[in-house]
């Protein structure tokens, strides 16, 4: 029996631990035990997973003992595991950050009780779609993180937040039914949902047929990866959820519609054929969504659109399907999971200790809390791209990419790339400078919170707010503890790239997933040269 | 592989209503034109099982090809299953709607909006009045050698206002 086999619980334990919280429904504090307990074990797990496929290598598990192609099978290989500990490690961090904003506020009582066993099923739900090996198992994988997101996103049932949750609810069931329509099409078509077994057979469909399937889940993924233009419901719906719940969102589920379509891409239609329209998607979701950050004043929804725009920069890489390409793309995608989400986990601080999320409110935060000063500057000059920053070293390992491939496109993307960092860092220069930088006094609309210290000390005329701790330690160390991951992935970014390179050149050769399914007596097809044939 | 040409009849009808339906702004509508989508789905996965056969339980005398095909059927199961979930937290969510707001009806978003109507978009001086830094009075703002009320001035900035009375010293023109 080797490591791999326990991949399975990568997906059970957090439902395990969901079962449990919700019978503990009315004991917090057990339930808060529980499901940090659980998810750490979950954590472990991962690496552990990681560490037995990190020189290479690629393990299948067949559930149930149903051999593929009929039994659902979970694979674990670089990418994969790697998805898993980055993913686990932000949720992990979230969740003790939402423990202490739910300790700080006292929530005693329903309907916040239930934010553990959901957040717990999303977690599952993400496990399960990075680990599924088939294609029916990845819908009901995304179908169970999107129903946990759906109660998440509405969590307490204000205005707001219904409103925001019709909007993100219609458009997840519509891209979810595009899904399931493409799977009904490809078992049409080929008489299987097995991811590898697809991978032998889709190559001797014709050019007509294939390429219709390729669109169809390319459409139902973009969907989910808020890939322009299906990305404007993005901006809508997050800013409006609990802090954490934004967080995680922001962080892990358009990541999940990213993972899917690079295995759309590599394993199940590799070659080039649609990397034309991929890239002009990729550089309309740079460019539209940085300008969308541009015109916001909500630290939140800048975050959101900032979050669309840097998509962008993976489907780049992703549509170069070059090793170089593809492996940035998968190193940024580990880093932007951890720099996003620890950007909207900031957020959140911001909003409890200056009182507003509106950059129209803010201002002296820099002053009244240096440490918050920090905790938002150094993630926010990873988002743009600032050396020695992880960011910075993933964009670049993009642009080398892009000049390798040398084509027309692929130039205007590098150009376009980099005009989207300088836009994000003029974005998040504007927030810096409008929350932190000016007096309180000088904001538009000072919050009555800021103002309070210049009369007195902080602790004086706003001590009728001392009910409620401004900066619960929990919430900080969360906080910090997800910055320092951040900049761990800097520190250790040779190692990072060196497995992501290899994931990359993995999952373009096909050869190890295949054979680690189906058996290692296969031929594998050769992949489909340009200009079509087999 | 043959098809049911009625099974497919009926499926694109679905389609078509519930593509119709989720493009409506009530509710309640966009709600059964998800249901009529899921519906049709269903019908499209149990077409690519081809014509049902004989019950998929296993007899040394009948030959493989005269199975119905079982995977479709999990299939729908599960995404029946599915589709059954989304459905009642709609009608949750709908029903919260109607409480908090009196309307079955898909709100716009504020936001949106007010980015919608912002004119020209300057980074530092977006403020709609001159800002409370300002040593002018909030109230009014001197300007061509008259006193007028700030948020009319605000508004005369904006490109394409039409709020722009002429002053006294050009009435004539």
């Amino acid at each position: 029996m080797n490591l791999a086999s326990l991949a399975p619980l990568a997906v059970v334990l957090p439902i395990v631990g969901a079962a449990l919280t919700f019978l503990l429904i009315r004991h917090s504090r057990a339930q808060r035990v529980v499901s940090i307990l659980l998810l750490s074990l979950t954590l472990l797990l991962e690496c552990l997973l990681l560490a037995s496929v990190w020189d290479g290598g690629t393990a299948a598990v067949s559930i149930g003992g149903w051999l593929p192609p009929w039994g659902i099978v979970m694979v674990v290989d670089q990418f994969s595991s790697l998805m898993l500990v980055v993913s686990s490690a932000v949720s992990l961090a979230v969740l003790v950050y939402a423990t202490g904003q739910g300790m700080a506020d006292g929530d005693q009582d329903a309907p916040v009780s239930i934010f553990h066993p959901t957040y717990l099923i999303l977690v599952a739900g993400v496990s399960n779609a990075f680990l599924s090996g088939d294609l029916f198992n990845l819908y009901v994988g995304f179908e169970i993180l999107l129903t946990a997101s759906y109660v998440l996103m509405t969590l307490g049932g204000t205005g707001p937040r219904i409103r925001a949750g019709v909007t993100y609810v219609v458009v997840s069931v519509v891209s979810s039914v595009l899904f399931l329509i493409s799977i009904a099409m490809v078992y049409g078509a080929t008489g299987t949902v097995n991811m590898a077994d697809l991978a032998m057979k889709l190559g001797e469909l014709d050019q007509g047929t294939r390429t219709l399937l390729h669109v169809m889940l390319l459409v139902a993924f973009g969907i989910k990866a808020a890939v322009f233009p299906l990305s404007f419901w993005l901006p809508d719906s997050y800013p409006t959820a609990p802090a954490p719940v934004t967080a995680v969102f922001a962080g892990l589920l358009t990541k999940v519609g990213v993972y899917a379509m690079v295995r759309t891409e590599t394993l199940l239609f590799p070659g080039d054929s649609l990397n034309t329209p991929l890239m002009v998607a990729a550089l309309l979701t740079m460019v539209v969504g940085i300008l969308g950050a541009l015109a916001q004043s909500d630290i939140k929804r800048l975050l959101s659109f900032t979050l669309v725009s840097h998509i962008g920069y993976m489907v780049f890489g992703l549509a170069m399907s070059s090793a170089a390409g593809l492996g940035a793309a998968v190193f940024y995608v580990a880093h932007h999971i951890t720099i996003q989400t620890s950007l909207f986990l900031v957020t959140g601080l911001i909003e409890r200790r200056g009182g507003s999320s509106s950059v129209d409110r803010l201002g002296g935060l820099a002053k009244l809390s240096p440490l918050l000063a920090l905790l938002f500057f150094i993630p926010a000059m990873n988002l743009a791209g600032i050396p020695p920053f992880s960011g910075f070293l993933g964009k670049v390992g993009l642009m080398q990419a892009g000049i390798e491939l040398g084509t027309p496109l692929a130039y205007v993307l590098v150009i376009g790339g980099v005009l989207t960092s300088l836009l994000t860092l003029l974005a998040v220069a504007r927030v810096w400078n409008r929350a932190f930088w000016r007096r309180p006094s000088d904001a538009e609309h000072p919050d009555p919170v800021l103002l309070a210290p210049a009369a007195g000390r902080a602790d004086g005329p706003g001590a009728k707010r001392n009910t409620v701790t401004l900066l619960p330690r929990t919430m900080v160390g969360s906080t910090v503890g997800l910055v320092v991951l951040g900049l761990a992935l800097t520190v250790f970014a040779g190692p990072l790239f060196t497995v992501s390179d290899q994931a990359a050149r993995d999952m373009l050769d096909r050869t190890s997933y295949i054979h680690a399914v189906l058996g290692g007596n296969i031929d594998v097809p050769m992949v489909a040269t340009p200009g079509g044939g087999k | 592989m043959s098809v049911n040409l009625t099974l497919l009849i009926i499926m694109g009808a679905l389609y078509a209503c519930g593509i119709y339906l989720i493009l409506e702004r009530s509710l309640t509508r966009v709600l059964l034109g998800l249901m009529l989508l899921a519906n049709a789905t269903n019908l499209l996965i149990l077409a690519t099982g081809g014509y049902a056969g004989l019950a998929p339980l296993y007899s040394k005398d009948i030959a493989a090809g005269d199975y119905s095909d079982p995977l479709p059927q999990a299939l729908i199961l599960t995404s029946i299953v599915i589709s059954f979930a989304v459905t009642a937290f709609m009608l949750g969510i709908i029903y919260r709607t109607w409480v908090l707001a009196r309307r079955d009806e898909i709100q716009a978003d504020i936001e949106d909006l007010r980015v919608a109507e912002t004119p020209s978009f300057d980074a530092e001086d977006d403020a709609e009045v001159p800002a409370e830094t300002s040593e002018f009075p909030m109230a009014t703002v001197l300007a061509g050698g008259r006193e007028i009320p700030a948020e009319q001035a605000a508004a005369e900035e904006k490109p394409g206002s039409e709020n722009i009375t002429p002053g006294p010293e050009e009435g004539g023109k």
